[in-house]
């Protein structure tokens, strides 16, 4: 029995959720590190996007900021801020855009900015909106990558930085968000996706050793489970080797390796298959 | 009127000049003062320069407040910050900009928020002569109830409803570049951010550079600022540190956590500020990229 961190569940469901030669928009910590364990494993020819503006990078490690050196090195092409998020992101040629949130609610809205009923005076300071209003906004599909707890499942957002779902069905037309929002949910304990009539979030995958009753305790609204929901496959021995050699910033195992090449073994559909209204860009 | 030259004097080149000189000319009281990079080519002995020479009731702009921006507001130089996302990147919080917000130590602090592709626009709205930018943004979040300088706006020629930003015109940009030659041309590579638009936003500005050199040999994707768009420039080695110039300095990630526990607590940030900083000249600027500032 391999022994791994929930962190490093999480992050190997969110490399699986990324497909080859998909376009990625990759924030910064532990979507840094998924993305590029996607590209390390099932996904070489996955494009990594950083909203400092490079665009094709191929770090081979995770950098801790998203402005590093190595990612404009081994960048396709290094472009402005404002071109980063005008030319690229905004008209939807990003296929995936990679979330985290302090709090998130049942349609999948997002808060990074306060915590607290008053928002000049907080009781939590939070940094804000960075890129991830318009990620939100126009990225094919989103995933949120968050750790599962009441507090930060909320039952009420004190403050929506970015909108997922909106208030339900029909909302993300209503507001004129081309893409998709969020496809899947990832946290320490689970797997949700919206549902496709509602949007509201539903449990789909859980992970092994983790009961529906403790997601259900760690959500702060009465969360719904669905008809068929399934055990995430635990890491690979291929995808721990693959995510540690990245976060210890030596090279991951040879390319050839057919064990780290192959498909990871998943019962998570991929984001781009998610339900939701917004897997119609009509 | 626009910002042609960076200088108020009208005069058509940029001037060569110490940094201290450089702040002292151009960054006063009340200002709006904007010190841009993105996580690449940040300004830190410049923003260190501002805090030696006492200036107050600033208006910081910056899409990334980082570390620069914490030392800022903890000295006590901001009355207001107009940013996008304040966070120590890869660490955590901003302590200072925290304890600010939070607890209005060491005053209290005006904040206008927006999203990085809001404040990229206003950006450039600023350098394009243009009141303000038009995106899709912002539409179904907080942030319009929030902060002033966002409103719908309706496209004259299909009806769309899109948002408008209002422009950003700070008085004074302050960047850090690779290289100028010695008639004030500045060029810079690798990440880019908003340096460029800030500059030519801006009524004054002030590049800190790597190294002065006799001519620019071209790079590739390099963005060259003629010296007529600049006001003054100082030659300041790890200039940016712990932030970084590519082909000059690799990034301190190692200060950036160290910076965690340093700004956490105020007689610590204090401490630090009075040796790394008070402690300092702006001539010794130059030492920052092998010591432990």
């Amino acid at each position: 029995m391999l022994s791994f961190t929930a962190d490093e569940m999480m992050t190997v469901a969110a490399a699986r959720a990324l497909r080859d030669g998909m376009t990625c928009f990759v924030g910064i910590g532990l979507p840094g590190a998924a993305a590029n364990l996607a590209r390390a494993t099932h996904a070489p020819g996955l494009v990594l996007i950083y909203e400092s503006g490079t665009i094709g990078s191929k770090p081979g490690q995770v950098p801790p900021s998203i402005g590093d050196g190595i990612l404009a090195e081994t960048a396709d092409s290094v472009v402005s801020v404002p071109e980063i998020f005008n030319y690229w992101l905004q008209p939807g040629r990003i296929d995936v855009g990679f979330l985290g949130a302090a709090q998130i609610d049942r349609y999948g809205n997002i808060n990074t900015t306060v915590i607290g009923s008053s928002y000049d005076e907080p009781a939590v300071r939070l940094p804000g909106a960075g890129g991830a209003p318009e990620i939100a906004a126009a990225c094919g599909q989103v995933v949120v990558v968050l750790r599962q707890s009441r507090r930060s499942f909320a039952g009420h957002l004190d403050f929506v930085t970015s909108v997922g779902f909106g208030t339900g069905a029909g909302a993300r037309q209503r507001l004129g968000l081309a893409g998709g929002g969020p496809g899947l949910v990832i946290t320490d304990l689970g797997i949700l996706q919206p549902d496709p009539d509602t949007c509201e979030l539903v449990l789909t995958g859980i992970y092994g050793g983790v009961s529906v009753g403790r997601v259900r305790e760690s959500t702060g609204w009465d969360l719904r489970v669905s008809a068929s929901l399934s055990e995430v496959a635990p890491p690979s021995q291929a995808e721990l080797a693959a995510l540690r050699a990245l976060r210890a910033g030596t090279p991951p195992p040879a390319a050839g390796d057919a064990a780290v090449r192959s498909p990871a073994p998943s019962t998570v559909p991929p984001a781009v298959m998610a339900a939701g209204e917004g897997a119609h860009h009509d | 009127m626009l910002p042609w030259n960076g200088k108020e004097d009208g005069s058509h080149v940029a001037e060569i000049v110490t940094l201290a000189e450089a702040i002292a000319a151009t960054v006063r009281d009340g200002d709006s003062v904007a010190m841009e990079g993105f996580t690449h080519l940040i300004p830190h002995a410049a923003g260190h320069e501002v805090i030696r020479q006492r200036r107050r009731d600033l208006t910081l702009i910056r899409m990334t407040p980082d570390i620069i921006y914490d030392q800022l507001i903890g000295a006590g130089c901001a009355r207001k910050l107009i940013f996008s996302w304040a966070g120590n990147p890869g660490v955590g919080s901003l302590h200072r900009f925290r304890d600010a917000v939070e607890h209005a130590w060491p005053h209290p602090i005006e904040l206008e928020e927006h999203s990085h592709a809001g404040m990229a626009n206003r950006f450039q709205a600023g350098a394009s002569g243009l009141p303000f930018a038009i995106l899709r943004g912002y539409r179904g979040t907080s942030l319009p109830a929030h902060t002033a300088g966002v409103a719908d706006i309706t496209c004259p020629f299909t009806g769309e409803t899109l948002t408008a930003v209002s422009a950003l015109r700070p008085d004074v940009a302050v960047i850090h570049a690779q290289r100028a030659d010695r008639r004030g041309n500045v060029q810079f590579w690798g990440i880019s951010g908003v340096q460029k638009e800030a500059v030519l936003a801006s009524a004054r500005s002030v590049v800190t550079v790597e190294e002065i050199v006799d001519s620019l040999d071209p790079h590739p994707g390099a963005v060259v600022l003629p010296s007529w768009t600049v006001g003054y420039v100082a030659a300041v080695p790890g200039g940016a540190h712990p932030s970084y110039a590519l082909g000059y300095s690799a990034r301190d990630n190692d200060f950036y956590f160290s910076w965690d526990a340093i700004s956490r607590d105020r007689q610590a940030f204090a401490a630090w500020l009075d040796e790394h900083v008070y402690g300092q000249h702006a001539a010794s600027a130059a030492d920052r990229a092998a010591g432990a500032c």
